[in-house]
């Protein structure tokens, strides 16, 4: 079975998948990739499944060298990739020697991109997902993020089927990675009624800043405090990506994707699907503005989101 | 048959919502609805979570249609016969109270303004109940801790909490399965693990189980371990 040994590992680089359902009520955190539209997108390059466990790697990437040749693909953040100091595209399909080597080098744009590689990385999967959850330990390599020496297997390449995708107009198309920031459409609620008429103002006309105490679990934003209209606490309940939650010194925390299945804080509003992407992109210093959003808008980005993933874009 | 809402969590999550207060009847609807939901709605929804007044049902909107599973929910919930609250085991919990184990057992006492060995007394007597599963995996939030020992969540949290710690925030207590931050008054220490993966069942309880805790001394907590 072909493999990718780690070099070096990056700033953290973990192994993911599109997360570990059906356990958040055992207290299972979903997991999953930061950016999963890239994380699609490569693995479609790649010729892959949208599910297939990739490597998700964060603003200082790794050094990976391959045992036998095996065929990657890179989505996400802009880095400078090169295979044994030759530069090699991202959003193509590339092959990766024996031998040689895969080097992320400078990021101007961006803070996540996903490697795929052909056939997906066969790790372990424990409760049925390859996605590794930091907070709870929980994934491939115990859930902690790779090491130097670390062996990443590669799987077989998916049987060719006996059809093939329709031939897309343009390919798929990458994500629009945010410079510096980045505005992100909500839905309010669930709890808008524990917060007063003020703070969606606030909400709606402020910038936050990403602080430093940022991580896959969440962002802790800096920016004007939102106003509880009582109480700052909540009966715990569950904590949807996305979730914009407030304790009691008013400033938001925005839970991604390996956040705590539940939660103890009141949640003003909770960012659409079709925006986690461009969320999972930002880094400590970028801003965020959000904007208000319906429902049926929030489906409809969705959608066209998945079109462009497909290269129909509408 | 309860009163509730349902309210949007974004646009992939439902969420159930029972007016907010911690209580038995109103949790084992809850249990039940998510039990429902997941009979008779597996293949729509892809997570069920119980809080303590609220179920949480997510989906892939592309594949379900919103309005249609609130309907299918709000079917499944009228549906619902009065609930008793008398499933889920017992399951007993030694704790090596104090000390070393318990940093915070003394602040529990202040607050209460009695001494340690009543807060034991009191810890130890209470019969409690699994509300929901949360937080990281297999811990459980039990209720209800009697108001004399009740002490709020501490102001700043501590950074690493050990494995198998006891804790009290307010009317919540609960058990750390694992090293995490945690701002709750640690007052004792047990050997049991509430999250084991090696073990055939991983998750020690439930929402439903009730729990008893029992003290015990260093030297039994020393042969537990």
């Amino acid at each position: 079975m072909a493999s990718l040994t780690v070099i070096r590992p990056g700033m953290l680089s973990t192994v993911q998948d599109l997360g570990r359902w059906g356990l958040q009520g055992s207290g299972v955190p979903v997991a999953g990739p930061m950016d999963p539209y890239s994380h699609r997108l490569a693995n479609r390059v790649a010729g892959n499944d949208d599910d297939a466990a990739a490597l998700e790697i964060t603003l200082i990437g790794p050094e990976l060298q391959a045992d036998s040749d095996v065929v990657c693909a890179v989505a996400g953040a802009q880095f400078a990739i090169t295979v044994d100091n030759v530069p090699a595209p991202m959003y193509a399909a590339f092959v990766l020697p024996a031998g040689a080597r895969l080097r992320f080098g400078n990021r101007p744009v961006g803070a996540r991109a996903t490697l795929a590689v052909q056939g997906g990385l066969d790790v372990e999967a424990p409760f049925g997902s390859r996605a590794t959850s930091l907070i709870s330990g929980i994934g491939p390599f115990g859930g902690r993020p790779l090491m130097a020496g670390d062996v990443l297997p590669v799987g077989q390449p998916r049987p060719a089927r006996g059809w093939t995708r329709s031939a897309s107009r343009s390919g798929p198309i990458p994500l629009a990675v945010p410079r510096g920031g980045t505005r992100l459409r909500v839905i309010r609620g669930p709890h808008e009624l524990m917060f007063t008429a003020g703070a969606y103002e606030t909400l709606f006309e402020s910038r936050y800043v990403v602080t430093a105490s940022s991580n896959r679990m969440g962002y802790r934003l800096d920016g004007p405090p939102l106003e509880h209209a009582g109480v700052a606490d909540i009966l715990s309940d569950a904590t949807p990506i996305g979730s914009i939650q407030v304790p009691g010194s008013g400033r938001p925390i925005l839970l991604m994707a390996d956040r705590q299945t539940t939660g103890g804080y009141p949640r003003i509003a909770t960012v659409i699907t079709a925006d986690i992407p461009l969320a999972g992109q930002l880094a400590p210093g970028d801003w965020i503005a959000f904007s208000p959003c319906g429902r049926a808008a929030a489906i409809e980005a969705l959608a066209a989101q998945r079109a462009r993933l497909e290269g129909h874009p509408r | 048959m309860f009163r509730f809402e349902i309210l949007p969590a974004g646009d992939s999550a439902l969420h159930v919502q029972l007016p907010p207060r911690i209580d038995p009847l109103q949790n084992a609807w809850c249990i039940a609805l998510a039990r429902s939901i997941d009979q008779s709605l597996g293949r729509s929804v892809r997570d069920v979570v119980v809080g303590y007044c609220t179920v949480t049902a997510y989906f892939d909107p592309l594949f379900i249609d919103a309005v249609w599973l609130e309907h299918q929910i709000r079917e499944i919930a009228m549906a619902i016969d009065d609930v008793e609250d008398r499933e889920g085991g017992l399951i007993e919990v030694p704790v090596c109270y104090g000390g070393e184990f318990g940093p915070d057992l003394e602040d529990v006492a202040r607050f209460g303004g009695r001494p340690e060995e009543d807060v034991i007394a009191i810890h130890s007597g209470t019969l409690y109940r699994v509300y929901l599963i949360g937080f990281v995996p297999g811990f459980a939030y039990l209720a209800e801790v009697d108001r004399r020992i009740a002490a709020p969540r501490r102001p700043s949290p501590r950074a690493a909490v050990p494995p198998g710690s006891v804790a009290i925030a307010g009317a919540q207590t609960g058990v750390y399965p694992s090293a995490t931050p945690g701002g709750w008054n640690i007052i004792g220490r047990t050997p049991i693990r509430p999250y084991d993966p090696s073990r055939r069942e991983p998750f020690l309880f439930k929402p439903g189980d009730r729990v008893r805790f029992s003290s015990i001394t260093a030297g039994e907590f020393a042969n537990a371990s």
